[in-house]
């Protein structure tokens, strides 16, 4: 049975407060949420969460096991920093969505404003529609699937997170390059793409290209003009 | 680089009446010389540890007044000085008790070792006050070995950990650090071990640049809500400081403040780092002995000062004389990393021999970036690490504690005080000009205090 919480009547505080006394197994339907910040953060159960309409920033943040289902937008940080488990919305995502998120899988049906995948540490994240400028920036883990196009700098200061666009690029960002679609990249995307059903169907995998690190940030460029000089002398 | 003299000829000692006609330039003197031929040679900034060296107006500048005629001092030893700070009473259902007005700044596992984190923990802990966490997450030996443990939350979210943030004592929002203000930390591949970048998630051997802004807000508006989230996330159980490094003082603590912090640690220039530029530990932010009036004006107007919002004060505190200084212009607590550091063993002239063999000595040894710290504390390294005994530098530094702990009371009860944070600016003059003017308190034989009425 589903436990229904309209955000009309009742607070977020009781609402999450509620959420982090639940156990796994159990159903919840958000109403009302008409954009409040922080709704169903810090999940630590297997449940399942419905949110019928718009929420505003950190929706599911650090969320952690089970399914947070938005239907609507969700505005800047949806789903930052998770670890593991499913946080979807039906529409579009504001900025940062995904951000520094650690495991798990974030689906956005519609488009993803700029920084999408900041700083993300291992979390895939599928967008139907487009991602805004700086998506993946400073990308340490895990994959980034865009359906749509991609707008600057993509990938900039890229670590070892791998992108996946299936549209145009308007610019790759610094130490972001094009990379070679192996099997086991196709296997990836694949299988992304399944997991961010209805997002990702009949989306066709060959159509993708794939983005990722030229690692020449890696280490300082130190020169050593003496050593230089000193095997001129030796040699 | 070192580029030794010719055989058979020594540098010049200043000592020499030989040389006394030489007259070494103000502007470059030997250490610019130095400098400039190491960038030539390099092509790469200067990187290193420790907090601004350059010579600033510090807390030395003022003194206590003492009791008179009009005021009396307590008996020392006899009559009671309390020395605890409680942070957090207002909002969190679990407040932070200390019972000492100093705590530990926050250091990570990376730039010290699992040895010197296990010992910050460990002396802390006796002395009754809180370390805490660094850009790198939590380690289970220091939640193990600490009593109360601030939990900090980085532009990098390093480590970055939700049952992490369930369990610690309280959670500091890092705006920026006193050695750096605008600027992200580094770490550089000699200390990314396997364990450490498992612990970041970074490929092993980088040179890792830390972000420098949060990934998920921007500005005091989205501040407010980001707090507001991790008070959700943790039901409301622990105090939120929110940490700045000294740069606008007085706004930046009015903007802490109306973004929901429970606590405001203000960093001045002088407060150390494991691995920055240079250019950016001497030449950004403000010193402390600056900040503090600035951020104690900003709680007084908005009612809140030694109320609802407490104010850490950090950056070149060294002894009992900072701590008690610091609490009399305002602040709650004063926060120790450099000095803590010292106190467990960095820069022991006992490893002198391989200072040099570093191209330095005891007393100067700054290069925390390169992971070959003798003393076992900035680095990564096994057998270095060995070195550092958690259990005698924890006890190093608990007796540290103490003496700063006392040396605090003997100053508060000279003014007179039943409790450390009774002294007020009434109860301090400045020796110097500059003093008076950023501390605003009159300069010594004077009522003048420069730029007020």
């Amino acid at each position: 049975m589903k436990r229904r919480f309209d955000l009309a009547e009742v607070s977020r505080r009781e609402l999450n407060q509620a959420l982090h006394d639940a156990s796994d197994g159990e159903s919840f339907e958000v109403l009302n949420p008409r954009g409040a910040h922080a709704v169903a953060c810090g999940i630590t159960a297997d449940l399942d969460v419905v949110v019928r309409g718009s929420v505003g920033y950190y929706c599911a943040g650090m969320h952690q096991r089970g399914r947070v289902l938005v239907e609507g937008n969700a505005s800047t940080g949806l789903a930052e920093n998770i670890m593991s488990g499913l946080v979807h919305i039906t529409g579009n995502a504001t900025m940062s969505a995904g951000a520094t998120g650690c495991g798990g899988l974030v689906v956005v049906g519609g488009n993803a404003g700029a920084r999408c995948g900041i700083s993300m540490k291992g979390v895939d994240i599928v967008v139907g529609g487009n991602v805004g400028h700086m998506s993946a920036f400073m990308a340490q883990a895990g994959n980034l699937v865009v359906c749509g196009d991609a707008a600057a700098d993509l990938g900039d200061s890229i670590y070892e997170a791998q992108i996946f666009v299936r549209g145009d690029v308007e610019s790759l960002g610094a130490d972001c390059i094009e990379k070679e679609m192996r099997p086991e990249h196709v296997e990836t995307l694949s299988r992304l793409l399944a997991a961010a059903s209805p997002v990702g169907d009949g989306v066709d995998v060959s159509d993708f290209r794939r983005y990722g690190s030229a690692r020449r940030l890696y280490n300082f460029t130190i020169d050593d003009v003496d050593a230089l000089e000193a095997g001129q002398e030796a040699a | 680089m070192t580029t030794p003299p010719p055989d058979g000829l020594e540098p010049v000692e200043a000592s020499d009446p030989d040389f006394w006609h030489l007259r070494e330039s103000y502007s470059f003197d030997r250490n610019v010389i130095a400098e400039i031929r190491r960038a030539a040679n390099t092509g790469i900034y200067r990187i290193r540890g420790w907090g601004a060296k350059r010579h600033l107006p510090t807390l030395d500048d003022l003194v206590f007044l003492g009791a008179s005629m009009s005021r009396y001092p307590l008996e020392g030893y006899r009559e009671a000085c309390g020395t605890d700070v409680v942070i957090g009473e207002d909002r969190a259902e679990r407040p932070v008790q200390l019972k000492i007005p100093v705590t530990i700044a926050g250091m990570s596992f990376g730039s010290l070792s699992a040895q010197a984190k296990e010992a910050l923990g460990r002396g802390a802990s006796a002395a009754g006050t809180s370390t805490t966490t660094g850009d790198g997450g939590m380690t289970e030996e220091e939640r193990q070995h600490s009593a109360t443990l601030v939990y900090q939350h980085l532009p990098s979210r390093y480590g970055m950990n939700p049952d992490h943030l369930r369990v610690a004592d309280a959670i500091e929002v890092v705006v920026g650090q006193g050695a750096k203000p605008g600027g992200g930390g580094m770490l550089l591949g000699q200390k990314i071990t396997e364990r450490v970048a498992e612990m970041r998630t970074l490929p092993e051997g980088i040179d890792q640049r830390s972000a420098c802004r949060h990934p998920d807000w921007t500005g005091p508006d989205d501040l407010e809500i980001k707090i507001g989230e991790l008070r959700e996330i943790t039901d409301w159980q622990v105090p939120i400081y929110v940490k700045v490094g000294a740069a606008r003082p007085y706004y930046d603590t009015a903007l802490a403040v109306k973004a929901g912090a429970d606590a405001v640690v203000v960093d001045g220039m002088q407060g150390g780092t494991a691995a920055t530029q240079d250019v950016f530990i001497e030449h950004v932010g403000i010193p402390t002995l600056a900040a503090i009036g600035e951020s104690v004006r900003a709680l007084r107007e908005l009612g809140v000062h030694r109320r609802e919002v407490k104010l850490i004060v950090a950056g070149g505190v060294r002894s009992g004389a900072d701590v008690a200084k610091a609490l009399a212009l305002g602040a709650d607590a004063a926060s120790i990393g450099t000095a803590a550091l010292i106190a467990i063993g960095d820069n022991d002239p006992a490893y002198e021999a391989e200072y040099r063999a570093l191209g330095t000595s005891a007393g100067f040894w700054e290069d925390f970036q390169a992971g070959n710290d003798p003393a076992g504390i900035t680095t990564q390294d096994p057998g270095l690490s060995a070195r550092l005994d958690p259990v005698l530098a924890g006890r190093r530094l608990a007796n540290y504690l103490q003496v700063l702990t006392i040396e605090t009371q003997i100053l508060a009860r000279a003014n007179g005080k039943s409790h450390v944070l009774n002294l007020e600016p009434e109860d301090l003059a400045a020796l110097t000009v500059e003093a008076a003017a950023m501390a605003k308190v009159p300069l010594a034989g004077t009522s003048w205090v420069p730029g007020v009425d």
